[in-house]
């Protein structure tokens, strides 16, 4: 059965002249996640908010949980849980407060209230700071209260709209194992995101989107395959090049990229870190240092090089959120 | 119906406890209007002559009364603004509660801190020289009548906060607003001084209705008003209640329907 449906959905914003959404279609299998990528701009957000039921959509239809979003918000609000860039929580108060908070809004009793605050506190290691003003909180700790927010009542499908963005690399892996384990508990999960990684490591299926559309769909290995897997990236002073280039012929053998300028080589390797090691080994052997030597996934701009043949066209938007801070998604 | 009424107390729960986990906020929006009181006492009071037993004092602390509860417009414009854009108000709408919860539950906070600001500016008052002489009644409708012009004005703010979006804006634009219509009255001055299109304006400014209007509940005669014979002057608390009516008559619903399509835009 189908958590999630989405069919042909419109959005435009100012009156007509931006195309958020371009006749969006997705749906997501009960119990599965689905990751939803693309640049900022893409849509991504403001199909969430559709979902969510935020925002109305100029025209299309739309079902979670097999409730109507459009003539049914109310009922399905009371089965969705929404957390992430847009979602949030009240600064100036303790963890403890704000699930609380939530939790009655959610017309939990008192008692019940309190007892999933304790159980949630504890599920995303929260135990200790519950009495801490969220101010306080790094931005890991804000962003796993904010879904510690969205799961009190337990909800059947969950957004989380760019979980990570904004997270250092230890923040985004403590949020990732939070998500794992609520993947194994059973929720349906759409989540978007900007990383492929991210996708690859939380979702069983992708939904590629650009410019209001899902141009591509699959999992994450087949996606891959159509993009082209790893590289191996080597970056060496100058006067090694030719030697450095003979190494990573043996190591891959396809098409080789020198940069000059950059004084990188790179190829494709579909051994991923076989390859790297070997390269390694046989530069030690002539006794060449890299500068820099590693192994580089396809990121979100080879996907969309490689599936729309244009590079993410998202520098422009960017600037304009981050400008806004946490302003409203377009 | 009983699920919209207990989600607004738990929004107004909210606004309680953020007092007491930040309790600066109180203090100095309890700071601020005392400093005002003892200003106007003691810098213009000894240089205007009101005829009144008693001396400048009593007509200001109406006046001054008014000025700070117009200004709840300003405190819940900058609240629900802050709130849009931290996103917190998307996450009320995307919870199962009534569209009317957090603007209601907001408004009746900010009437709370009200009661709490009037009750330590009543007191500043008394000690500088404040007697309100019409009996612990008409007293007590008077901070009533207080209480429900702060409410009124609070919609009025909810619907620019809403829509401002950002919390400086909020602050800049709300204070342009309410200084201008809190001075433009017989708070402080007589309006007799001003201009005459001024002194129009002045005389159906509901800030000047209400101060009138407290003053005739707090016992007094309502020597800083306009035109005798001109239907605000000669009936400010009725005028002051149609105001008030009129006010929340327009603001709530069109409040209510912001908060509902918040970001749909």
């Amino acid at each position: 059965m189908k958590a999630v449906i989405a069919e042909n959905l419109i959005k435009t914003y100012n009156k007509g002249s931006v195309k958020a959404l371009d006749g969006l279609s997705l749906d997501v299998e009960e119990g599965t996640v689905l990751g939803v990528l693309g640049p900022n701009g893409a849509g991504k957000t403001t199909v969430v908010r559709i979902l969510a039921t935020l925002l109305s959509p100029d025209s299309g239809s739309a079902t979670v949980a097999g409730i109507d979003v459009l003539k049914n918000p109310e009922e399905v609000r009371k089965v969705i849980g929404l957390s992430g860039q847009y979602a949030a929580v009240d600064e100036t108060l303790t963890g403890w407060d704000n699930l609380i908070m939530f939790g009655r809004l959610y017309h939990l009793s008192a008692i019940d209230a309190k007892r999933r605050a304790v159980e949630l506190l504890e599920q995303f290691s929260l135990t200790d700071s519950a009495k801490r003003p969220i101010r306080t909180y790094s931005g890991g700790m804000r962003r796993r209260l904010d879904l510690a927010a969205s799961l009190i009542i337990r909800p059947k499908v969950l957004f989380l709209d760019e979980p990570t963005t904004g997270l250092d690399p230890r923040g985004r892996q403590d949020m990732w194992g939070v998500i794992d384990e609520l993947v194994k508990s059973g929720v349906t999960l759409l989540l978007t995101t900007q990383y492929l990684e991210e996708a690859d490591h939380l979702a069983d299926e992708i939904a590629v989107i650009d410019h209001g559309k899902v141009i591509a769909r699959g999992t994450s290995d087949s996606l891959k395959r159509q993009v082209g897997g790893e590289r191996l990236e080597i970056v060496v002073e100058s006067e090694n090049l030719a030697a450095v280039k003979e190494i990573v012929a043996r190591v891959s053998g396809s098409a080789i990229n020198v940069d000059e300028g950059l004084r990188q080589i790179s190829a494709p390797v579909t051994t991923g870190s076989k390859a790297l090691i070997e390269a390694a080994k046989l530069l030690d052997e002539q006794g060449i240092h890299p500068l820099d030597i590693g192994l580089k996934r396809p990121s979100l701009d080879d996907v969309f090089l490689s599936l729309t043949g244009h590079v993410a066209e998202d520098k422009k938007e960017e600037e304009v959120l981050v400008g806004r801070g946490r302003g409203k998604g377009k | 119906m009983m699920n919209a009424i207990s989600d607004a107390l738990i929004i107004t729960k909210r606004q309680l406890l953020q007092l007491a986990r930040v309790p600066e906020v109180l203090i100095f929006s309890t700071i601020q209007p005392i400093m005002f009181v003892l200003l106007f006492r003691y810098v213009f009071g000894g240089s205007i002559d009101t005829g009144q037993p008693g001396g400048y004092v009593q007509l200001l602390m109406p006046g001054i009364f008014v000025q700070t509860v117009a200004f709840t417009l300003a405190a819940t414009a900058v609240g629900l603004a802050a709130d849009m854009q931290k996103g917190l108000i998307d996450r009320f709408r995307s919870l199962p509660i009534s569209r009317a919860a957090v603007v209601f539950g907001r408004t009746l906070g900010d009437g709370v801190l009200n009661i709490v600001v009037l009750a330590a500016m009543g007191i500043t008052g008394f000690v500088v020289g404040w007697r309100p002489s019409s009996g612990p009644i008409m007293i007590t409708l008077g901070f009533l009548f207080l209480f429900l012009f702060g409410f009124a004005m609070s919609w009025v703010g909810v619907l620019i906060g809403l829509a401002v979006k950002d919390e400086r804006v909020a602050q800049n634009a709300t204070f342009i607003a309410v200084f201008p219509l809190t001075f433009l009255s017989n708070a402080f001055a007589p309006t007799t001084g001003m201009p005459k299109p001024l002194q129009y304006v002045a005389e159906w400014n509901p800030v000047s209705t209400m101060v009138a209007g407290c003053r005739q509940l707090f016992g007094l005669q309502n020597e800083f008003g306009a035109t005798a014979g001109s239907f605000p002057s000669d009936n400010p608390l009725l005028m002051s209640l149609i105001y008030m009516v009129i006010i929340m008559a327009i603001f709530i619903p069109l409040s209510i329907r912001k908060y509902s399509n918040a970001a749909n835009k």
